[in-house]
């Protein structure tokens, strides 16, 4: 069965990729586990990431900041719920209005499309997000890669890129797969599914062409979860700019979307771009850049956060994603975060609102009903502090405290405008963090607890800090990684 | 903030103290035993009948008065638990002294225990109720907390941090040197300084000898009518001042604190001076025992407590000015740094160091003609916590 979709009302109007600042090097793999495992880095999302806040982090980045949309579509491979919607703590930690739907599109690669496609349908928000784990030695693992993308759609007339043909082909054959519950991912021989997929990879390039009436596109994406299918990207569909794949490998359901992304970071003005996803069939997205991409980009290229990140080291990332078992800390489990306080407080929590006093101005994180300041009493406006920045007034490293990758590093940040609070650190080494250094809200799942995810926020140095801070030697970047590792 | 004070209305007439330490072989119930025989066999004209009323102070060694009234085999007493984190074993005497001055009671008891080792976790653990889990101490653990003060002090007073360093290791030296002459010590050796600079560290530039005694123990005291004291003994310890003071938790989101004072002490500490009569605390208090929770604590007390001028108190430490010898001798029994933390225990426990120097009876730590002595404790850490204040002293008047 085929369809085809053509000239939506809605175009893309933002979009916004998050890639999470850790590098599994390929050379330190292939020699701990005595095997060929190439060069490069495979991003990896930290032991505190998962594909919901890697979501939040993605659509926290569209810029502008997106007028409410009609719905939020979040589509992953690796959900950190089943049963529970995904997407309502998107929605939470966005601040989307309570009348937004809210859906999660889970299981498969072909997710992603599926989310693009419903958002493109409604003008609504696409938020691609995961975290591809394999055994070690996989080629999932070494081939993968975590992050997120998220695109708005919105009136074509607004739109950076307007949609001119969307067609599919579904198929069904054994290509890739996975039980659920099972943490790593198989695959049949992948020569089975490349001769599977190229007709079908023709047929829905073809039609989209032909739907849109364009002739050959100046961009061609080609993503897959089969690698000899990738292998093909900068070949199999003739392109008279650029054809390519995955920026990453492969990144499960994000994949298209970081993909899009990356080609959306450096393509121009009225360029036809020709998305093709081949998972269990095949869907392509042809579209049109517009005038307005140029000034539109999203202000943190893909490129650029790729070519960013430091090392985590093997072991350690090993034991991030349960490979690896480690001796845990000699302390108690935190309890699990309980349903109600953490519904009342779903602003705070979340959104990392708090309370600015009316009468006096003093900054509550958390919220509070009466003035620490002046006293007053239930005169407090509501201040969204996840988009501002701070200062570290002082923090410190705690060698004793339970934390999933010890040690745990805590600030006391004062906001920029009013506010401190005592927030863990995220993605940051010691020897990064000083008094006064400048750091950002980001959401994190600080631990889980019973089944439990305690989604909260963490601040990390802001991108100029670890710039700065990263500028020595790959060397000295694996001496700081290995700091946080220590045991004392 | 006013209170009015209960200056020399109520006097202790006999106090009890276990051991402070590691007691596998022993439980709460044997501690509370252990530490109110003591204090009776001390004051014979009283038994556990002729209390009229209990206040029990435990953090989590037991909940109610139950947790007393089972183990004495107490027959329908008045028995109170109060909890007050680290302040619990001084909250239970505050409201003890406040029954008898009130005339409610003439003779009451307050007693304070904790059994931390049998949690299989070195450390306090940690009881709260349900919540959201955004709480930073639900993972940031105590010494972290007060680790925070050590670079904030340095950078607010331009202490080289390698001084700093100097003055907590001497904190920790001293109480030490002052446990190991305290047979109801938990630790009870001289530790040379280069040991405690290069122990494990726990947090920020805090090592495991910054950091107290995690150990399980019992104290007590017999409080009676100060007109009635000397029915009982012929050295009792008058009350001069009480005083316990809770934050707002306002530092902990508060732009303008700077982590160099619990402004909670500063509070407690005058309120209590004004009840006691105390104009000028560094030369008045003959001892003090405070709060060392962690050896940075001991040095930003010095200072809320009126010991020391603001960013002078780590000079007076390194000159030796709160040893035993000193101008000001502070935890002469070795302090929550060798002496142990049994948490409800703790600030009893610092009464009983004053009850025992009053009396001349603190052996080969005994000051010369002690008049005035404080006791400190605080619960929760720096950007908000209770802090409680007491003065007390061997003569009325």
């Amino acid at each position: 069965m085929t369809t085809t979709l053509t000239r939506s009302p809605y175009g893309i109007v933002s979009y916004a990729t998050y890639l999470p600042r850790h590098r599994v090097m390929r050379d330190e793999l292939g020699t701990a586990l005595g095997v060929r495992a190439g060069r490069g880095a495979r991003v990896a999302a930290s032991f505190d990431e998962d594909s919901t806040t890697m979501g939040v982090e993605a659509a926290r980045r569209l810029r502008p900041a997106p007028p409410a949309p009609s719905s939020l579509y979040f589509a992953t491979t690796s959900p950190a719920y089943l049963d529970k919607t995904n997407a309502c703590a998107l929605h939470a930690a966005l601040g989307l209005p309570r009348d937004t739907f809210a859906a999660d599109l889970a299981g498969s690669a072909r997710s992603g499309i599926a989310a693009l496609r419903s958002a493109g349908l409604d003008g609504g928000l696409a938020v691609l997000s995961d975290v591809r784990t394999g055994r070690p030695g996989s080629a999932d693992e070494r081939d993968g890669g975590d992050g997120a993308a998220a695109f708005l759609f919105g009136a074509a007339d607004a739109a950076v890129a307007e949609i001119l043909a969307h067609t599919s082909a579904t198929a069904e054959f054994l290509d890739r797969w996975r039980t659920p519950g099972s943490p790593s991912g198989e695959q049949w021989e992948e020569r089975f599914g490349l001769e599977r997929y190229l007709p079908l990879i023709e047929d829905t390039a073809q039609r989209a062409l032909k739907a849109a009436g364009t002739g050959q596109p100046d961009h061609v994406l080609l993503v897959s979860p089969n690698a000899a299918v990738r292998k093909r990207a900068p070949k199999v569909f003739p392109a008279r700019l650029s054809a390519s794949g995955s920026p990453l490998g492969y990144s499960g359901a994000a994949d298209a979307g970081l993909a899009l992304a990356d080609v959306l970071d450096r393509a121009g003005a009225d360029e036809t771009i020709l998305l093709l996803s081949a998972a269990d069939g095949c869907d392509a997205l042809l579209l049109r850049t517009t005038d307005r991409l140029p000034s539109a980009r999203q202000h943190d290229s893909l490129a650029r956060q790729l070519a960013e990140g430091r090392p985590v080291p093997y072991p350690t990332y090993l034991t991030w994603r349960g490979w690896l078992e480690r001796e845990p800390p000699r302390r108690p489990e935190p309890d699990r975060p309980a349903g109600p306080p953490s519904a009342r407080g779903e602003g705070w929590k979340f959104g990392f609102t708090g309370s600015r006093c009316e009468s006096c101005g003093f900054v509550h994180l958390p919220p509070a009903r009466v003035c620490k300041d002046c006293g007053a009493v239930d005169a407090m406006a509501a201040v969204p502090l996840a988009g501002t920045t701070g200062t570290v007034a002082t923090y410190t490293v705690d060698r004793l405290a339970h934390s999933p990758s010890p040690p745990l590093i805590d600030a006391v940040v004062d906001f920029d405008g009013g506010g401190r609070c005592t927030l863990e650190i995220a993605d940051t080494v010691a020897d990064e963090l000083d008094v006064g250094v400048r750091v950002e809200p980001v959401f994190r799942r600080l631990h889980t607890a019973g089944g439990v995810h305690n989604y909260f926020w963490k601040a990390r140095t802001t991108a100029g800090t670890t710039a700065r801070a990263t500028a020595g030697s790959k060397a000295s970047a694996a001496a700081d990684t290995s700091e946080r590792e220590g045991t004392a | 903030m006013s209170s009015n004070g209960i200056r020399d209305k109520v006097a202790v007439v006999g106090m009890g103290c276990t051991s402070f330490g590691e007691h596998w072989e022993r439980s709460a119930d044997d501690l509370l035993i252990d530490a109110t025989q003591e204090c009776f066999a001390g004051a014979p004209a009283l038994t556990a009948e002729d209390v009229d009323a209990y206040w029990l102070g435990t953090l989590g060694s037991g909940q109610s008065g139950l947790t007393l009234s089972r183990p004495l085999a107490l027959d329908h007493k008045p028995v109170t638990r109060v909890e007050n984190y680290c302040a619990t074993g001084s909250e239970a005497f505050r409201n003890a002294c406040y029954a008898v001055a009130s005339g409610a009671y003439d003779r009451v008891m307050a007693v304070g225990v904790e059994k931390l080792k049998d949690s299989g976790f070195s450390g306090l653990l940690r009881s709260d109720p349900p919540g959201d889990g955004t709480a930073p101490e639900l993972s940031l653990t105590a010494p972290a907390a007060f680790s925070l003060l050590d670079p904030a002090y340095c950078a607010r007073y331009g202490v080289d941090p390698a001084a700093m360093r100097e003055a907590m290791t001497h904190v920790a030296w001293k109480n030490h040197a002052n446990g190991a002459r305290n047979p109801k010590a938990q630790f009870r050796s001289v530790v040379a300084k280069e040991t405690i600079e290069r122990a494990p560290l726990v947090a920020g530039r805090l090592g495991v000898f910054d950091c107290s005694g995690v150990s399980d123990g019992a104290a007590c005291a017999l409080i009676v009518r100060a007109e009635d004291a000397l029915r009982y003994t012929d050295r009792p310890m008058y009350v001069k001042g009480l005083s316990l003071v809770a934050g707002a938790v306002r530092g902990a989101m508060d732009p303008g604190y700077d982590y160099t004072t619990f402004p909670e002490v500063v509070h407690a500490a005058a309120d209590a001076y004004r009840q006691a009569g105390v104009t000028d605390p560094g030369t008045q208090i003959s001892l003090a025992e405070v709060h060392d929770c962690f050896t940075p604590t001991e040095v930003v007390l010095m200072e809320d407590l009126g010991f020391a001028e603001r960013g002078q108190a780590w000079k007076d430490v390194l000159d030796g000015a709160f040893e035993l010898d000193g101008r000001l001798p502070v935890n002469p029994d070795g302090g929550l740094k060798s002496f142990g933390h049994p948490v409800g225990a703790s600030g009893l426990r610092m009464l009983y160091e004053c009850w025992l120097q009053f009396r001349g009876e603190a052996g080969e730590r005994q000051l010369t003609d002690p008049r005035l002595g404080l006791t400190h404790n605080l619960g929760g850490r720096p950007g908000g916590c209770v802090s409680f204040v007491s003065v007390v002293g061997p003569d009325p008047g």
